[in-house]
């Protein structure tokens, strides 16, 4: 195995929002390599539809303290109160900045940035729903991915581009560096440098059906977390309730936010029954639950009853094409109706995960829960957990935090870079991965052991036992097949043995990662006797303030987890009963 | 349903050239060419390879040939193309490995059109003002994806690789027409040269193949037609 050695000051691993914003900071101070698996413009970022919420009351009075009680209230209290002020703080500036760089944002009559409602989003906390996601039209990601990397070509970023971090060096509980594989060529890389952000998305394929791209595998959790980092929150997994039916393709809350309502087989508005405030738009936690409970009461439409309807049929034509166009075509293309006309079958789909690398404000990587900071290494976006969701994100605060969390894991390693001298990392650095790869080429291909047979039967039974709703029962079973899948991933075998991309060997790794992520999710949900947001469970149906205000932090230990826990940090909002 | 597929591969360490290879799959009308990819590549012959993320379409990773034209796999079902289905590697880029090019020329097009917005102004503390109808006046090349169908499909650019090529173009227009952009002068004029927008013969491959819907030919003909009036 060819091994090519490089030297930079700092390391951003990933592309997508979150690792193009923090390029942006830190480019111009320092010699600095963004490498990434994916062409960046093809980062999930750019799926990513309805919006990115900001105060900015260009249609309605806003402020930013009631976006921050809907993120409290939406986290189901448990997203710790300065960050999220934060969060709501910076929105504004987050918005007219990406603005300033291009983002061809919708526009008003008044030529100002354009909003619309969103899920849990409230003006005056909780009167009604706010106008308050920024939008292009349903391509909100795309713009932003877009505009970012632009950007990033103005100021002559170095991108690393098919390039996948697979490994980090710390020596002493300093960073030395990361370990790449090249795609195209299966040479090893190593870069020296002691500064490394890690902003590589969610891991929404530990599920069967689900929004998230095929490359969301948690990588960067993935790595720190073999390294003995804690991962924070991880029991906390956000279902979309409109994914299209069987294939989980997102259809956005923003339908639902230009007026577009979830009925039942019979043809009735459900959520009227579960949130009469504010109905469809209630927070995605409740709605998804909604969607189960019909489906499971007989409620669900189709042969199967699995299914309930999006109806968008009253929206007209114009509305459709102007606000809605990209989620209107997925339909036409994949299920051959016309949204117009019809209505459209969803279920509800993985799509958002609230847990992550834990970090601090400052977007640094903690290393226990006691809020140890571990040097030059930061974490941003989805892969981390800062805590701004808490147990359930609000719609549009995602894009908020890549950029908001992005732009600090930037600053960061400024900071740290003016205050450090270079370090050296040694050349046998890639010893681990190079023995890992050469392992997995040697050992000779069996169809039991195939990389596609045991992720099919992770994706699918933890799609079975530990989706919507959990018990003790199906977790502790699903904590069984896990071990059996770990078994067999220890003989993990490979088909193709070429250097070229060898995009097999590469999912063979991934699948170790989503091994990792499904154990510490898992291990944390069973550990969580409580409901909370997005972690649902049927034995234990309350949410449990005495026990239970505080983050989980699962160490790798094993086949499973260990668990620590960490106090919510509190702010002005006490924590009340979750009504809408 | 049994499908035959049959797929052109390249394997540059162990083949001189491509050859075709038939698979049978059983599929679904419902199922998406990549599906079928992923059928034969996780549960047959794991070499086969192909580019692919978002599977629906918007992150431009699998643009490739499907039956003589250039289409996303991840956004064709296998009724709307009939059986047996014929795919190889997209034209005119330098085949790196099956349905795998060399995007990096494609890339180093884009970079050449300065596409990023140019605005020396300080703009202030809030957002720049643009009109909806201003705002109308690019929406249709903001949609580029980067997944070179067109640039791909285009004659000229398979004869003349030095030409910019449509998507290049596209992202060129996305900011001559966007109001708040003021680099329009330093945009035609790299466009204006022998390999820019004057190199377009009009065949509207382009347009045909982009799976975003964008209007290709006419954002040529616009940045033509712009270029001509600047000058
Ligand atoms: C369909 C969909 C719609 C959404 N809509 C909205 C919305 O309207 N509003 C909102 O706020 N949020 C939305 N979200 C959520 C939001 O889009 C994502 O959470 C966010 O974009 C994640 O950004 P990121 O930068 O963290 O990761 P990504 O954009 O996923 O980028 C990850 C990057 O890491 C790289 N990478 C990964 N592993 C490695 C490795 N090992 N080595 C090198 N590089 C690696 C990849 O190449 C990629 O560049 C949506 C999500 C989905 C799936
Ligand atoms: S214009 Fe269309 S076909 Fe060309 S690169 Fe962009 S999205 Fe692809
Ligand atoms: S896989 Fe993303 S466009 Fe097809």
């Amino acid at each position: 195995m060819k091994i090519v050695k490089h030297s930079f000051d700092g390391v951003i691993v990933g592309a997508g929002g979150a690792g193009l914003r923090a390029a942006i900071e830190a480019a111009p101070h320092m010699k600095l390599a963004v490498i990434t698996k994916l062409y960046p413009t093809r980062s999930h970022t750019g799926a990513a539809q309805g919006g990115m919420s900001a105060a900015l009351a260009n249609v309605e009075e806003d402020n930013w303290n009631w976006h921050a009680f809907d993120t409290v209230k939406g986290s189901d209290y448990l997203a710790d109160q300065p960050a999220v002020d934060i969060l709501c703080k910076e929105a504004i500036d987050a918005v007219i900045e990406l603005e300033h760089w291009g983002l061809p944002f919708s526009r008003l009559d008044n030529g100002k940035i354009a909003q619309r409602r969103f899920g849990g989003h409230t003006v005056k906390e909780g009167e009604s729903p706010a106008f308050r996601a920024c939008y292009a039209a349903d391509r909100t990601g795309h713009m932003i991915l877009q505009t970012l990397y632009q950007k990033c070509v103005s100021m002559g970023v170095t991108f690393f581009d098919e390039f996948q971090v697979l490994d980090i060096k710390i020596e002493d509980g300093i960073c030395q560096g990361v370990i790449a594989y090249e795609l195209a060529t299966g040479d090893i890389h190593i870069f020296e440098t002691r500064a490394v952000t890690f902003a590589t998305g969610g891991f929404g394929k530990i599920f069967k059906v689900s929004s998230n791209a095929h490359s969301l595998t948690g990588d960067g959790p993935g790595i720190l977390y073999q390294k003995g980092i804690p991962l924070e929150d991880m029991e906390f997994y956000q279902f979309h309730p409109t994914g299209i039916y069987r294939l989980g393709i997102l259809l956005s809350e923003a339908a639902r936010g230009e007026g577009g309502i979830l009925r039942n087989k019979d043809g009735e508005r459900f959520m009227e029954r579960y949130a009469p405030s504010i109905k469809d738009l209630a927070p995605r936690d409740m709605v998804s639950r909604a969607i189960a409970t019909e489906i499971s009461e007989g409620n669900g439409a189709g042969p199967d009853s699995d299914y309930v309807y999006l109806d968008l049929t009253h929206l007209g034509a114009e509305t459709i094409k102007k606000k809605l166009p990209d989620i209107t075509d997925f339909v036409r293309t994949y299920v051959k109706i016309e949204p117009i006309e019809e209505p459209i079958p969803v279920q509800p789909t993985a799509h958002y995960a609230m847990g992550g690398i834990p970090t601090d404000v400052y977007s640094r990587v903690l290393s226990d829960e006691k809020g140890t900071v571990l040097p030059g290494v930061y974490a941003a976006g989805e892969a981390a957990c800062v805590s701004v969701h808490g147990a359930n994100r609000l719609g549009t605060n995602s894009l908020l935090d890549i950029v908001v969390f992005g732009k600090r894991a930037g600053q960061s390693m400024v900071d740290y870079v003016t205050q450090t001298k270079p370090n050296s990392i040694s050349d046998s650095a890639s010893d681990d991965l190079s023995k890992k790869i050469q392992n997995l080429i040697d050992k000779e291909h069996t169809d039991e052991f195939s990389v596609a047979n045991i992720r099919k039967d992770l994706q699918e039974s933890m799609e079975e036992n530990a989706k919507i709703f959990r018990t003790k029962e199906t977790l502790e079973k699903q904590t069984e097949i896990l071990e059996e899948l770990r078994d067999r991933y220890e003989n993990v075998t490979i088909f193709d043995k070429s250097k070229v991309h060898n995009s097999e060997l590469v999912e063979a790794i991934e699948l170790d990662y989503l091994l990792d992520m499904s154990e510490a999710t898992v291990a944390s949900a069973l550990a969580r006797n409580e409901s909370r947001g997005a972690h649902s469970r049927q034995d234990f149906p309350d949410r449990d303030d005495t026990n239970f205000m505080k983050h989980s932090f699962a160490f790798k230990k094993d086949n499973t987890a260990n668990l620590k826990y960490k106090d919510v940090e509190l702010g002005k909002y006490e924590p009340m009963e979750r009504k809408y | 349903m049994d499908i035959n597929l049959k797929i052109l591969r390249y394997d540059p360490e162990s083949d001189r050239k491509g050859h075709w290879e038939n698979y049978i799959v059983d599929a679904e009308p419902e199922e998406r060419i990549l599906d079928l990819l992923h059928k034969i590549k996780w549960f047959e012959d794991g070499s086969l390879s192909f580019r692919r993320s978002c599977a629906h379409g918007v992150c431009g990773s699998d643009a490739m040939v499907i039956n003589g034209e250039n289409m996303l796999a991840c956004q064709v079902l296998v009724k709307e193309v009939g059986n047996p289905i014929k795919i190889e590697p997209i034209r005119g880029l330098p085949v790196v490995k099956d349905l795998i090019v060399d995007m990096e020329p494609f890339f180093d097009s884009y970079k050449k059109v300065m596409p990023y917005l140019i605005n020396e102004k300080e703009p202030g503390d809030r957002e720049r003002l643009q009109s909806p109808e201003d705002r109308d006046k690019f929406e249709d090349t903001t949609k580029c994806i980067l997944c070179a169908a067109c640039t791909t499909s285009c004659p000229v650019f398979w004869t003349a690789d030095t030409y910019v090529g449509p998507a290049a173009i596209v992202n060129a227009h996305r900011f001559v027409f966007d109001s708040r952009d003021e680099g329009t002068k330093q945009r035609l004029e790299i466009l204006k040269d022998v390999n820019g927008a004057f190199r377009c013969r009009t065949a509207f491959n382009c347009t045909s193949a982009c799976p975003r819907g964008i209007q290709v030919t006419k954002a040529i003909e616009d940045i033509k037609r712009e270029t001509l009036l600047n000058s």
